[in-house]
């Protein structure tokens, strides 16, 4: 009799595996801050297919019930997925009709099992999730991973947000942002991403969550800048360097 | 006749002769031991009348600081400097290496040393290595034609550039550089900007800290300030100081002086010279 601990391949050799290996169609990164009412989230609208950019018009931002916003980067299947899996878990909240529905947190802690059991299953949701709303005034910001590490933050990222936009949140976010300096916050952070994260795409969109709702906005574009005098003749003095 | 094996000296260029023996020993699991690497944010960016690079000043051996206070800035040449990421020993080596070419250089020609000429000495023998030199560098200056800022990777490449950024902490740095930078910059702006790009990396990034390090190079002229800011001071110093308990009893002190043991006489000629 074999030991699996001896021979890991019996547990799941890539032949008979029916697990998640790699992710297919993929988002990029999802930036959110906290401002004055409540939760503001901005994502790109593309779908990624390996380097390819396949869908330029992925929805990557959904609101859950009646308080909270879900952003997810990473494979788009397994974001539907949990649509599907959200939809029911929100029907049987409101089914229950007694006056009380799931806020951010119980959505957030929801996801964080779904994800963490997943992972355990070697079967895993291969995404990066957003979770933010406001509930009786109270705002929450929370991400989850998709090996289910969870946390709660002022300001969160996802992928490559996490090493552009981080530190610049991490400089400039304050505790109470105005609505417009919230978006001018949110701005600068996709456009620097938009810059250097070649699976960005410069069509994105805000989504606000405040007491009373949510709003997405319609998709926009962002103005870049690349009139810098070095970069008309950049190898003037340097023939052979680009 | 036997088989005469020609002991050829190496031509130069990296020697692959341990390489199979490396290969088998990681086979058997024993690990390379983690070389210092200067995992680092250095930044560089041109304003108004030249140049002015930046960079941390923590070096790493694995995960543990093993220079707190090292300087990345390296000389070149009076005009221009160059910061290093990658493995110390590769920045240090090579940055030597090319100044001391560089000032040969200037030697045989009785001309200021030119940016492109340290560009084309620093990506010609890093290419030949073929990527295993790991030094990564933001070259500056200022010469005749002007003020440069290149960016040189282990590879070999270069880019030529108005702003640049590289090391582990080179995206927290290139994110401020990318929603702050515009071009005209004056000399404290920039000097503000380049912090704000360190501090940056130093804050956000594991492999960079403790202070910043700025060089500002014009037309004949440059600025080195050294430790320009120091973000992580020692903020709790112990007020007791370190006394060590005197474990065993001075019983006896005795003074023994030792004898000489052997008396020189001169007797004969002194040596001659």
């Amino acid at each position: 009799m074999e030991s699996t601990q001896a021979n890991p391949g019996l547990l799941c050799s890539p032949e008979d595996s029916q697990r998640t290996l790699y992710p297919y169609v993929t988002g990029t990164s999802v930036v959110a801050l906290k401002y004055k009412d409540g939760i503001l989230m901005a994502a790109d609208m593309g779908g990624s297919y390996g380097s390819t950019l396949r869908y330029k018009s992925v929805e990557r931002m959904k609101p859950i019930g009646k308080h909270s916003l879900l952003g997810a980067s990473g494979e788009i299947s397994d974001f539907q997925e949990l649509l599907k899996y959200l939809d029911e878990l929100i029907l049987y909240d409101n089914m229950w009709d007694d006056g009380n529905s799931l806020g951010p947190k119980e959505i957030h802690n929801y996801l964080t099992r779904v994800m963490y059991n997943r992972r355990n299953k070697f079967d895993p949701l291969w995404n990066s999730l957003v979770l933010g709303g406001v509930k009786k005034g109270q705002k929450y910001l929370g991400m989850v991973s998709m090996i289910g590490v969870n946390f709660e933050d002022n300001h969160v990222a996802t992928g490559f947000g996490n090493h552009l936009a981080r530190p610049i949140l991490r400089d400039e976010w304050r505790e109470d942002l105005s609505f417009e300096e919230g978006v001018k916050l949110l701005e600068k952070c996709m456009r620097v991403l938009l810059y250097r994260d070649r699976s960005a795409v410069n069509k994105l969109q805000i989504a606000k969550i405040t007491e009373e709702g949510v709003t997405i906005s319609q998709p926009y574009a962002l103005r870049t800048f690349w009139g810098f005098s070095a970069f008309q003749n950049p190898t003037a003095g340097a023939e052979g360097s680009w | 006749m036997g088989k005469a094996v020609i002991d050829v000296p190496p031509k130069g260029g990296f020697s692959f002769d341990l390489y199979k023996r490396n290969a088998m020993l990681s086979k058997d699991g024993v690990q390379l031991p983690p070389f210092t690497k200067t995992g680092t944010t250095i930044v560089g960016l041109i304003f108004q009348d030249g140049v002015i690079l930046g960079a941390d000043t923590r070096a790493t051996s694995g995960s543990i600081v093993c220079d707190k206070n090292c300087e990345k800035i390296h000389y070149m040449a009076p005009n221009i400097y160059c910061c290093g990421a990658g493995t110390a020993a590769d920045t240090e080596a090579v940055t030597d290496m090319v100044s001391s070419q560089l000032q040969l250089h200037r030697y045989h020609t009785g001309r200021e040393s030119r940016v492109v000429t340290a560009l084309t000495y620093l990506k010609r023998h890093l290419f030949s290595y073929q990527g295993h030199v790991s030094a990564a560098l933001v070259l500056g200056g200022v010469d005749f034609t002007g003020p440069h800022l290149h960016t040189i990777y282990p590879h070999g490449s270069t880019d030529t550039l108005p702003y640049a950024t590289m090391g582990s902490g080179s995206l927290a740095a290139m994110a401020i550089f990318e929603s702050k930078y515009k071009e005209g910059l004056t000399r404290d702006e920039g000097v503000q900007l380049v912090t704000e790009a360190i501090c940056s990396g130093i804050f956000n990034d594991l492999g960079s800290g403790s202070n910043v390090d700025i060089c500002v190079i014009t037309k004949g002229n440059k600025e080195f300030l050294r430790n320009h800011l120091q973000p992580n001071p020692r903020t709790y110093v112990s007020p007791k100081e370190y006394s060590f308990t005197k474990k065993t009893e001075v019983l006896l002190t005795k003074i023994t002086p030792l004898k000489e043991k052997v008396k020189v006489t001169e007797v004969g000629d002194a040596m001659e010279e």
